[in-house]
């Protein structure tokens, strides 16, 4: 550690001069109107680049003015700072495009008869019809999904993180649940197919569908929740351990507690994962245009089907239901997430979090 | 356990709740559109007229079907107006696809399966003794018909005639602008830009590839020297998941230019090129146009087996026969079908393979198959047992 | 690492206590015919309440080594009869005929079109997904960061097939300009050159992208609870040595979190190689190996599968698991490889519990 030139660059840094708090409003103004200037003096004519132009203009200048004013240390970090606006701002693009792509087209069918119908007796050029079906089917097969998974997620990531300790098994387990990431849902839904329907010959069902989502939804499960668990300082358990309390305890009451709020949004991202997943239903669960509620007998829908069906139909009445189905599987998304949320809220340790 | 049960339970239970609340807030789910039927579209209607002459003979509880994507808005069709008919029958068609749809009927999983190939011999073969019990076979029983479109997207060309070998050249890449002189040839009056040719095929296995592809090698055997393709197999060209894709595209790209069922065409407002055949006049598609060609089909399976030749509908010379057409079959066994299912399978296959049924489903861009042909369907699905 | 986990313990430091506390009656409740002294009953109950919570648990791990065996003695028993029926190098060759006569195909164009696609979804989203978490964990106001960070999880609600028909129909359109843009100034880095100019960009550049955007949630959620997790001390110590907030998060949020990112990261790698539905909407493919990564062309194993599947019966089928091998070694491969870096930067992980 250089502790003399730190500390003589801290003394300074005090006193040093500041870029006054306007300065990047007006670097970002001056950025932008180079490159209205450039884009129009080159001619160029999509949009997108000249808000690119805008934004390394607005970066180089910052960087500049920054440099000569106040050192370059303080430039990276208007630079760093910068990037992490912008990379943000980049992500913002896609989701309000995706959004606003879904809700226009599929606002228009979402009606009460569209929630409590089926398609049942629905020609594909006829108006009507409805997705209560399929809302049934994703609801039953992503819970019985998330019943299978999460149980055995989380106990294999505590496995990993609280008994295993790098030793042979958990090495294997933990390298074997990243090779799982990148089982295509095509070929966990070929496998249930082929142990499940074939060999065990079990009819079309919602559980079957289940089993194959189950398999999508272990690895995210794991990886995340032993992403967390690991963040769990030692000194909890430690703590916890001197106190009496048998390490099962301890896990169960210390630690999982502790990383709740962690665990809950592995889980909901596996949920969102499967929650889309149309090929193994397709393969599974077979499809159905009526209710059938019983997730253990005959086909049932699910909402990405349905959709994907819909689309393909090709008539614009049934397109348009097929993007009321996105906007509400979105939702459908959405509001699970939310209730997890709560519940994480409401279940995590109290101050634990920030 | 049971410590962490209880606090987990207090998580499920509102997790439960939650999912149940959802659910009992929309409990009035119901299977029965009847009132936005009547309400709309006289087309797709008349099924309570309809109703009346369907006979449901001993119909009842679940068919399962799966196949072919071409068929699958026919029998979305078919379905709805037999279970107006018969009440308490539930047809459940998916359109999976013809090879997952024979896979499926091969293990049993489905009392039909819906192709747009005639099964072969080495699939029939793996059909006896699991679907088919008791010494019977999966046999081809084709149903309806429909002709493939061939449309385009070129600002100020709305007639475009092309013939076979046009066609083998330009999805083969032979011809790459549309100005080119065998277009030019077929098209003396058109003005054709000097655009590039953008072909778009379909990049799933499908039906309607093999019959297109079919038609190429049969009426242009020197320009289309592959064979005949579930898989598109010519080198060169994009492609498109789908009809509803290749549509799509079809529309979105100048200079393109695809195939795809006669619906596709029609629903999304896209022109379709006529095809001279050697005929007194080029034709255009249509269902009526298709069906002409398809006229003199012979049957090569032997019987109760109907599979189709369709080699005289793709080289047809005859006035307004329009040659690009597929014909997709119904696949059940012979004998043995599984007892349960089969007043309904034959209930349902009588209904769609009636003068009714078939007519039914021509707004969708299907055609009837020839009268012959429809006796003796009638005759193979009365004896099917 | 010793002050900064003191202060991080404070807060919850009730949470154990209360835990035991809560334990003891619960315990001896569930024992009631043994009545002696509650320390040693709970110790007892307690050692053999580790017994079955750790067999629960090793257990769960062990199912999951079950289930990845059986996946993975399922695929190579169908490849091996698929492999055998081809005529062609499965390794070597590029095209993939499945119905035609003699029965050829090999993964060379699809393995490779999907490492491209996967390579330029990775490029783009994982210094996204970094930003956005940085963003949300440590420079966004904390009310606003909340809705943030509920607003990327809604990324991750969106299906894939909406991504797929986004992508074919918003995002394709859109990229014909920047397509011709990056032909014409970079056409000459091989890479970015147009083969036929003018055609559509469903490319896999484009497909990248849509990639991108789908895994960006992914590797944003993970690793944004890792940045949160990072003790306060740490960050208020950097800070307190007079570093900017860059140098901040470079000397104490990066290193603490970098085993998390990348595991974060190939959570994301996963999901873009197995990618199926919005591939198959946006692609354009075909069997050939092309380099050129904005022409329509190459394909990905996992758009393969989904597109052929549904007219393949038999050795078509398997040849299509026999793909889903291939694809199942990639994604082991990968892992070994991502595994060998976090070794090799243990030393500077903080997260070592």
């Amino acid at each position: 550690m250089s502790s003399l030139a730190t500390t003589s660059q801290l003394s300074s840094s005090l006193t040093e001069r500041r870029l006054p708090r306007w300065m990047p409003a007006v670097n970002l103004a001056l950025a932008v109107l180079l490159a209205v200037a450039i884009g129009a003096g080159f001619n160029l004519s999509s949009k997108p680049q000249w808000l690119l132009i805008a934004a390394i203009l607005y970066v180089v200048i910052q960087y500049v003015t920054s440099a000569v004013v106040e050192g370059r240390r303080h430039a990276k970090n208007y630079v760093a700072t910068s990037l992490v606006w912008v990379a943000f701002l980049l992500a913002l693009l896609p989701l309000i495009s995706v959004l606003w792509m879904t809700i226009s087209k599929g606002i228009g069918v979402i009606n009460a008869n569209f929630l409590t119908h089926s398609m049942n007796g629905v020609a594909i050029n006829q108006e009507g019809g409805g997705l209560y079906h399929a809302l049934i089917g994703t609801l039953e097969q992503v819970a019985i999904a998330s019943l299978l998974a999460a149980p055995i997620g989380i106990l294999t990531a505590v496995y990993l993180v609280e008994y295993g300790r790098g030793n042979k098994l958990s090495k294997a387990v933990s390298f074997f649940v990243d090779v799982m990431t990148g089982v295509p849902s095509i070929v966990a839904g070929l496998f249930i197919l082929s142990f499940w329907i074939i060999i065990l010959n079990m009819p079309f069902t919602g559980f079957a569908g289940a089993l194959a989502l189950a398999i999508l939804m272990l690895p995210v499960v794991v990886r995340s929740t032993e992403e967390m668990l690991k963040l769990v300082p030692n000194e909890l358990r430690e703590a916890s351990l001197a106190l009496g309390v048998p390490k099962w305890l301890t896990i169960t009451r210390v630690v999982l507690p502790t990383a709740l709020g962690g665990i809950v949004t592995g889980v909901m991202l596996a949920v969102a994962r499967i929650v889309g997943e149309t090929a193994p239903i397709l393969m599974l669960v077979f499809g159905a245009d009526t209710i059938n509620m019983d997730p253990f007998n005959n086909p049932q829908s699910s909402l990405p089907l349905f959709v994907w069906t819909e689309y393909s139909r090709g008539t614009d009445q049934s397109q348009a239901r097929a993007w009321g189905g996105a906007l509400v599987l979105i939702a459908v998304v959405m509001i699970l997430n939310l209730v997890a949320r709560g519940i994480a809220r409401w279940k995590a340790p109290k101050g634990a979090t920030r | 356990m049971k410590l962490q049960r209880n606090g987990r339970t207090k998580a499920l239970a509102i997790g439960a709740l939650a999912v149940v609340s959802s659910l009992t807030l929309a409990a009035c789910g119901s299977d029965n559109n009847s009132n936005s039927s009547a309400s709309s579209s006289p087309a797709a209607g008349g099924s309570s007229a309809a109703a009346s002459s369907i006979a449901c003979s001993g119909a009842s509880g679940q068919l399962l079907g799966a196949g072919s994507t071409a068929q699958a808005n026919a029998v979305t069709q078919w379905v709805k107006d037999f279970q107006a008919a018969c009440s308490g029958v539930t047809v459940n068609y998916q359109a999976t696809g013809s090879g997952a749809g024979i896979t499926s009927f091969q293990s049993g999983k489905v009392a039909f399966a819906g192709s747009d190939a005639a099964m072969k011999p080495a699939d029939v073969a793996k059909t006896e003794g699991t679907a088919c019990k008791s010494g019977g076979k999966g046999i081809n029983i084709p149903m309806i018909g429909g002709p493939i479109a061939i449309g385009y997207n070129l600002p100020g060309v709305s007639n475009l005639v092309l013939d076979a070998p046009t066609l083998a050249q330009i999805f083969t890449g032979k011809i790459a602008k549309w100005d080119d002189a065998a277009i030019k040839k077929l098209n003396p009056t058109a003005t054709l830009p000097s655009l590039p040719i953008q072909t778009f095929h379909r990049s799933d296995g499908s039906g309607t590839t093999a019959n297109f592809t079919a038609y190429l090698a049969a009426a242009a055997p020197t320009d289309y020297t592959l064979q005949p393709n579930k898989l598109w197999a010519a080198k060169g060209g994009q492609a498109a998941n789908g009809s509803a894709g290749l549509a799509a595209q079809v529309k979105q790209v100048q200079g393109s230019i695809s195939y795809f069922e006669l619906s596709y065409a029609t629903q999304q407002n896209i022109t379709t090129a006529q095809i001279a055949t050697g005929a007194s006049a080029p034709v255009a598609v249509s269902t009526d146009a298709a069906s002409k060609a398809i006229a003199d089909a012979k049957v090569t399976g032997t019987a109760p087996d109907l599979t189709l030749d369709l080699t005289s509908a793709y080289t047809t010379k005859a006035d307004g026969a329009y040659p690009i057409d597929l014909v997709t079959y119904e696949i059940a066994c012979d004998k043995g079908n599984a007892p349960a299912t089969l007043p309904t399978l034959k209930a349902f296959l009588n209904y769609i393979s009636s003068t009714q049924g078939q007519t039914s489903v021509a707004s969708l861009g299907y055609f009837p198959l020839p009268a012959s042909l429809q006796a003796q369907v009638k005759t193979t699905i009365n004896g099917l047992s | 690492m010793e002050t900064p986990r003191d202060t991080s313990a404070p807060p919850s430091d009730p949470q154990p206590s209360k835990g035991s506390q809560s334990a003891a009656p619960n315990l001896a409740g569930s024992s009631p015919q043994r009545g002696g002294s509650s320390l040693s009953d709970s110790g007892r109950t307690g050692r053999r309440g580790d017994a079955i919570f750790k067999f629960a648990s090793s257990g769960s791990g062990v199912a999951l080594l079950v289930i990845m065996a059986a996946i993975a003695a399922f695929l190579t028993v169908r490849a091996v009869s698929a492999i055998s029926a081809d005529h062609g190098n499965f390794l070597t060759t590029s095209d993939w005929q499945t119905q035609a006569d003699p029965i050829t195909f090999g993964i060379a164009a699809i393995a490779l079109g999907t490492l491209i696609s996967a390579v330029v979804a990775m490029v783009i989203a994982v210094p996204v997904a970094l930003g956005i978490a940085l963003f949300i964990s440590h420079y966004a106001p904390r009310r606003i960061a909340q809705a943030l960070g509920y607003v990327v999880d809604l990324l991750a609600a969106v299906p894939s097939i909406v991504f797929g028909l986004w992508g074919a129909l918003f995002l394709v359109p859109h990229m014909i300009g920047v397509n011709a843009w990056l032909n014409q100034y970079f056409g000459w880095t091989y890479i970015f050159h147009q083969n036929e100019p003018g055609t559509q960009p469903r490319s896999l550049f484009t497909v990248g992208i849509v990639l991108a955007i789908m895994i960006l949630p992914i590797i944003t959620a993970v690793s944004r609870e890792i940045f949160l997790q990072v003790p306060r001390a740490h960050e208020e110590a950097a800070l307190a040595l007079g570093a900017t907030r860059w140098e901040m998060i470079r000397t104490a949020v990066i290193p603490f979190g970098r085993s998390g990112i990348i595991s974060a990261s190939m959570l994301g790698l996963g999901r873009a190689l197995g990618e199926t539905m919005a591939v198959a909407t946006v692609l354009s493919p075909s069997y050939v190996i092309n380099l050129h990564i904005l022409d329509p062309a190459g394909s990905t194993i996992a758009q393969t599968i989904a597109n052929q599947f549904g007219e393949s019966q038999g050795t078509g089928r398997d040849a299509l698991i026999a793909a889903g091998l291939v694809l199942f070694v990639i994604t082991l491969l990968v892992n070994g490889a991502a595994r060998l870096i976090i070794a090799r930067r243990k030393e500077y992980s903080g997260a070592d519990a």
